[in-house]
């Protein structure tokens, strides 16, 4: 199996070292884990514009987050994500979890990782499944802070970091 | 037609219903047609119509707005995701 949506927290140790287990043929293993940040800084879009004097500063802090999800098309989106990135480069296993639920900051919320002969595919692979899970994945965040609950606004940054890999690789 | 209509995040919580069957009259065939028909209802359902950016997905397919829609089928309305 290789993604999962999951209240549970993930072991990345061990998940990575079941990428390589009882082959010779991996070379390169690259991961990424992404984690609850308990400051939230500006970086909403409307803020984000260059010379802003709020850009950067720390603007309320979160408390805890609640991720919401789309239970049977999250699993479908993902799985579409891995097999897009199995399409464009040569990777043997792929594993994606991604946690739902309350989270609070310093807990662990997405893993991915993949393997392959190289570190470059391994790389680009990981990279890629990140940049389109952010943009095409059906995750929302609601975050807690003293001044009250708010739904995260999607960032135009993630926008583009997943168009980066339109025209091909 | 009978489809079943999902709402997520924060237009769930503005409409405060997360799924509902509804019976469409036959004009109502693609997905922007079936969201002008929801957000006619008046407050609170003109958030269907005010949400900035919304997406849109069918049979748990994510489509634009002139997506046919069918008998039987599910579709789900919500704002831009926010995972990772």
């Amino acid at each position: 199996m290789s993604v999962s949506v999951q209240e549970a927290d993930f072991d990345a140790g061990a998940e990575i070292a079941a990428l390589s287990a009882g082959r010779d043929d991996v070379g390169a293993v690259a991961s990424f884990v992404g984690l609850v940040r308990a400051d939230k800084t500006v970086g909403a879009d409307s803020l984000c514009v260059p010379g802003n004097p709020l850009r950067g500063q720390v603007t309320a802090a979160v408390q805890a987050m609640t991720l919401e999800h789309y239970p049977g098309m999250t699993e479908k989106a993902l799985e579409a994500i891995v097999t897009e990135a199995r399409g464009r480069w040569d990777i043997y296993g792929v594993r994606v979890i991604h946690r739902v639920g309350r989270l609070v900051p310093g807990d662990r919320i997405v893993f991915v990782a993949v393997s392959s002969a190289h570190r470059g595919e391994a790389f680009a692979a990981c990279e890629f499944i990140m940049d389109y899970l952010k943009t095409r994945a059906p995750f929302w965040k609601k975050e807690e802070t003293p001044e009250g609950g708010r739904w995260v606004d999607a960032r135009e940054s993630d926008d583009q970091a997943a168009g980066r890999w339109e025209g091909g690789k | 037609m009978m489809v079943k209509v999902l709402f997520f995040a924060g237009l769930r919580e503005a409409l405060g219903v997360g799924s509902e069957a509804l019976a469409l009259p036959a004009e109502v065939g693609t997905v922007g047609a079936l969201r002008n028909h929801l957000a006619a209802r008046g407050e609170p359902w003109s958030a269907l119509a005010s949400t900035k950016n919304l997406r849109s997905a069918v049979n748990q397919q994510m489509v634009g707005s002139d997506a046919p829609v069918k008998a039987g089928d599910e579709v789900a309305f919500f704002p831009p995701v926010t995972g990772g």
